[in-house]
Order: structure tokens, then C-alpha cells, then sequence
């Protein structure tokens, strides 16, 4: 359980996060969304001490965040930025260095290092593109690639920065299986998304942002139906059922 | 997938281009122990070494000329070779280099400082040099970061930091006469005037440069995942980043302080060393030390050859070469991606 409490946060003397209240619960799925501009990228950042502002409290399974060093919190929680560099190493290279947060200088990597990271190729089915130059990937596997780098860190909590943009709908769905899965290992996974329909088939819990405050956290069709959904993005939500489930749609 | 314990035919594929620049270094040394104005037979090069510095005109040449002027190319090739890919992966920048982003002319205005001083030679000498490229590091990245400048504006950036270094090692030529003549080498670069007095002090930092480097390839590599990505997985990044660079300004200043502004170096080799070897810093970094030794050997050669009995400097031949590699680059450059 991620728990943030009163928690603001600013860039250049220019707050963003007005005093956030919310839990991301353990072992779950947990979508952060909002309009562009609320504030989710920061929130997700403050998790990772990547905002140089914060005043508030972060706890991190009852942990303070700011009681842990910079290595603890690196074995704790894992990140998976939105905009990735693509560096000229091979995909086995990149999740190596998801092992980094367990070395001491001079960083030599170990057997269990490389055990832990053939373990993170082949639950991500990546095996076959270990040797291969991340630049030669396409835009999914190197999400995947990215992915198995975090899961090879073997923290509690991956979080993910709008995994699905630039990803074809096949990649999308198959990330986010991904993501369930990750929470089948026992971790707690906390994205953020934009796309209503995929917040409906993925989450377990969301959180809905506006201009840096909470303005509705529960279960996905609970916080989708809240009139501060419509309000804040200025849309409405409309839901239908089949089959398969229950589905969404955006009417402006 | 690569396995824990590799195959011997991977591991031979793997080391197959370090024999090769090795080779490649170890043939250049030796031409250019061997050749120059005065022809040294293999015979009478062994000859030579094992007869000590005084006992022949041959072995003078050898000792007193050939050896400094070789260990010299050695140094520096690989202290400005290793600057560059330093460089290059902390900012995440492929057109920056120590030349190019002002870091040689700091080390050349301390140089004139010195010279203008009356201290020619020695550690006051590299140390100053390390100096200046220090500061002239700091000076362009933290121009580049207050203005969140893009890659190419680092590179802007550098260039307006070298110009106006430039301008005040020139007044100081202008101004005293005396540093202009202990000072004119290192306007080109080049290896004629090399000594000991000023090869020692380098060639020791630039070796324990090399050295920290070789131990910090996988800090190296965190850095050009981004910062945030390198903050995550538990690096401090400005510290790390700071130290990084502080030991490219060092392996560039100590090379500037007796080779001179040596451009193109830090740009050529760490690009040919990428296309040969991959870009992973624990292989790019030795190799690029090796590599950049070889090369600057041979350059160094080859304008020692090319009109004899004159000698074109050095750093002529390496501007020859540089310049139109570096308007390759940025041709090729154009609309190639380095991020999602």
C-alpha cells in the first residue's frame, strides 16, 4: 500500500499539487488520470523523490519515504518514464541495469544478477531480442524491454508514466495484461492513463485528478460514472455491456 | 539470450577488434619509432633499447626524440579519445566532443596563462590545464542547463565558449611576446616539441583518468538512459555526472597541456569505436583508449611523412580529417532519433 497524504508539490516555485490525498492499494492496479496539466506526471514523480519541491507525507508500505536512501527506494520502487532514451545497447545490456540499486562501486554485476534478468526476458518473452540494439526494436518491444528492466529491479512497485502512448491497440492490451500479471506476482502497479476504456478494463482502483487535487478515487466504473468526471474533463462518459463485459465510450 | 558463461567462439568474436586495435596501436608505435627524417632499422632500433639513451647517435634519436614524441601520441590519443565518449554519453550528445564543446581551448588559455607566468613545463602546468578545462566544462553545461537548451545548443554553446577563450589566450599572446613563442604549439596541436618535463605529470593523470573511468562504465551507461530513469534505479545524478565530466576535463587538459588544441580526436574515435564495437561502455572505453592511441600515432606519423623533411603539424592533418567528418555527422544526423 502506497498512502500520500497532504502531499503538494512544486517546479520553480510554481505549485502543481495542491495537497493530494490518496492510497494506491497493494498487489492492485491503480490508474491515476486527469486532464493534461493536473498533475499526474508529478504525482508519480514525487513517488520517486524526482520532484525537487515536495512538502507532504509518502509512505511506502508504512515507510516513510523520506527515511529511505536513494538505493532503498530503488529496490522498493521501480519507474518506467513516458519519454524513453534509446541508447546503443542490446536489450539484455538495458535489463541488467535494473539490477543496479544491488550493487555496491564498482558495480560488477553477479550470477544472481544475470539469473534475475533471464528470468525478467522470459516472463516478458524477450528472450529472442536479447542480443539485439534497442534502436532496431520497434515502439513495443521496447516498452517490453523497458518493462523487464523494471520487473529485473524485483521492487514492490512499478509505476509506469502513460505506458500505452505511441502503441498500437495489440501492443496496448498486451501491456496492460502485462501489468495484471505483474500484480499476480504480488506487485503494485500504479499507472497513468488517459483512454476511458482501457482505465474500465484494467483498473482496480482509480484516482481522478483535476488541477492538483484529488476530485474522485474508487473502483473504475464507480470514479468513470462520478459527475466529477464529467466535470473535470468536460466530457461524457457513456457505458454499454456485451458479452465480454462492460465497455465505455466518450460522447463531448 | 546470451548465456552466463559465454561460448569461446562468442568470446573470440567479442575480443577479435580489441586484437585488432591493439595491433593496429602496437604497428603505429612502432613506425613511428622506426621512421622520421632519420630511418631506424628494426635491427638498430633493438639495438638502441638495449643500449641505453647515450651509447649512439641512433640511440639518442631513439631515446631523446622517438619515445617521447611516441609515448606523447600514445597519451594523448587515448586521453582525448576516452574525454570524448565521456562526454558524449553524459550529455547524450554524439556531436560532443572535447574540442567542440570548449573544453581544449580552456585548457589552452591556462596553458598561455602559464606560459605568460613563466611556467612552462611540469605539474603547475597540468594542473592549470586540468583547470581550465574544468572550468570551461562547467561553463557550457550549465549555460545548457539554465537555458534547458537543446543538444545542438550545447554544442552552440561550446562554440561561443571556445570563441571567446580563444580571444583571451590570443590578447594574452598579443600581450606578452614570450608566451606567444613558448605558447604558438598549441594553436594546432602537435607532438614535435613534446618533453618529459611536461609528458610526466599528463601522462600519470591521464592514465589514473583512464583508470576511474574504466571502473565507473555502468554509471556511464545509467546516464544515457536519461536522468530520470538513471535517478530511479537508485544513481545520485548530479554527483555522478559532475565526477564524470570532471575526469573528462582532466584526461583533456592533461593531453591539451603538452599535445596541444588537438582537434577531432574525442569526436572521430568514439564514433568509429561505437560503429566497431556497439556503444556499451564497459567495451567502448578501453577500446576507445586503444583506438585513440593508434590513431593519433599514425596521424602523428603521417604528418611527420607527408612533406618531409618538413613536418606538418599534428593537429593540421587532424582538422583536415575532423572537419569534414563532423559535417558528415550532423548530415546524418538529421532527422535520426535518440528517444522515443
Amino acid at each position: 500500500m502506497i498512502e500520500l497524504k497532504g502531499l503538494y508539490a512544486s517546479y520553480d516555485g510554481a505549485e502543481i499539487l495542491h495537497g493530494i490525498d490518496a492510497r494506491f492499494p497493494k498487489g492492485k492496479i491503480s490508474v491515476l488520470c486527469g486532464p493534461n496539466g493536473c498533475g499526474k506526471s508529478t504525482t508519480v514523480k514525487a513517488l520517486l523523490r524526482l520532484v525537487p519541491e515536495v512538502k507532504g507525507t509518502i509512505l511506502i508500505e508504512g515507510t516513510p519515504l523520506g527515511s529511505l536512501s536513494q538505493s532503498e527506494l530503488a529496490r522498493r520502487v521501480a519507474y518506467v518514464p513516458q519519454s524513453r532514451n534509446v541508447p546503443d545497447i542490446t536489450v539484455y545490456r538495458l535489463v541488467m541495469h535494473g539490477r543496479f540499486p544491488y550493487l555496491s562501486y564498482p558495480r560488477r554485476y553477479r550470477k544472481e544478477d544475470h539469473a534475475h534478468v533471464r528470468e525478467a526476458l522470459k516472463w516478458l518473452e524477450l528472450e529472442d531480442l536479447a542480443d539485439r540494439k534497442l534502436e532496431s526494436l520497434s515502439g513495443g518491444q521496447r516498452q517490453k524491454a523497458y518493462m523487464a528492466m523494471a520487473l529485473a529491479q524485483d521492487t514492490d512497485v512499478i509505476v509506469l508514466d502513460e505506458p500505452t502512448n505511441f502503441l498500437d491497440i495489440r501492443n496496448q492490451y498486451e501491456l496492460l495484461a502485462r501489468a495484471r500479471a505483474m500484480t499476480e506476482l504480488g506487485k503494485t502497479v500504479v499507472m497513468i492513463l488517459h483512454d476511458f476504456e482501457l482505465i474500465l478494463h484494467c483498473a482496480d482502483h482509480v484516482v481522478l485528478l483535476g488541477e492538483g487535487l484529488v476530485r474522485a478515487s474508487g473502483g473504475a466504473r464507480e470514479v468513470l460514472e462520478s459527475s466529477e468526471m464529467q466535470r473535470t474533463f468536460g466530457v461524457t462518459p457513456c457505458f454499454y455491456e456485451t458479452p465480454d463485459g462492460v465497455h465505455c465510450y466518450v460522447k463531448p | 539470450m546470451p548465456n552466463l558463461r559465454p561460448s569461446s567462439t562468442t568470446t573470440k568474436r567479442r575480443a577479435l577488434p580489441f586484437f585488432l586495435a591493439s595491433l593496429f596501436l602496437f604497428a603505429s608505435a612502432l613506425a613511428s619509432l622506426c621512421l622520421g627524417a632519420a630511418g631506424l632499422s628494426l635491427q638498430k632500433l633493438w639495438a638502441a633499447l638495449l643500449s641505453g639513451p647515450d651509447a649512439s647517435a641512433a640511440a639518442r634519436i631513439l631515446w631523446y626524440a622517438r619515445i617521447p614524441r611516441t609515448a606523447a601520441c600514445i597519451l594523448a590519443g587515448a586521453g582525448l579519445a576516452v574525454s570524448g565518449a565521456v562526454i558524449q554519453k553524459v550529455l547524450n550528445n554524439s556531436l560532443a566532443s572535447p574540442s567542440i564543446i570548449g573544453i581544449n581551448a580552456g585548457a589552452g588559455l591556462a596553458v598561455a596563462v602559464c606560459c605568460a607566468l613563466g611556467v612552462y613545463a611540469g605539474w603547475l602546468v597540468a594542473g592549470a590545464a586540468f583547470a581550465g578545462a574544468l572550468c570551461a566544462t562547467f561553463l557550457v553545461v550549465i549555460t545548457a542547463r539554465k537555458s534547458r537548451a537543446s543538444r545542438t545548443t550545447v554544442v552552440l554553446a561550446g562554440v561561443a565558449v571556445t570563441a571567446c577563450l580563444n580571444a583571451v589566450t590570443e590578447t594574452i599572446r598579443t600581450m606578452v611576446p614570450d608566451a606567444a613563442l613558448a605558447s604558438q604549439d598549441f594553436r594546432v596541436g602537435g607532438f614535435h616539441a613534446v618533453n618529459q618535463a611536461r609528458l610526466l605529470p599528463a601522462g600519470i593523470l591521464i592514465l589514473l583518468a583512464i583508470a576511474a573511468v574504466c571502473t565507473l562504465t555502468n554509471e556511464l551507461e545509467l546516464l544515457s538512459l536519461g536522468d530520470d530513469t538513471a535517478h530511479s534505479l537508485g544513481m545520485r545524478v548530479a554527483p555522478t555526472r559532475n565526477l564524470l565530466l570532471t575526469l573528462a576535463a582532466l584526461l583533456a587538459g592533461a593531453s591539451v597541456s603538452f599535445a596541444g588544441l588537438l582537434g577531432f580526436v574525442g569526436l572521430i574515435v568514439p564514433h568509429i569505436a561505437r560503429k566497431l564495437i556497439g556503444g556499451e561502455s564497459g567495451r567502448l572505453i578501453p577500446f576507445c583508449a586503444i583506438a585513440g592511441a593508434g590513431f593519433v600515432t599514425l596521424c602523428d606519423l603521417i604528418s611527420r611523412l607527408i612533406f618531409a623533411p618538413y613536418e606538418l603539424p599534428t593537429g593540421i592533418l587532424l582538422s583536415f580529417l575532423g572537419g569534414p567528418f563532423f559535417v558528415w555527422l550532423l548530415i546524418k544526423k538529421r532527422g535520426s532519433h535518440s528517444s522515443d
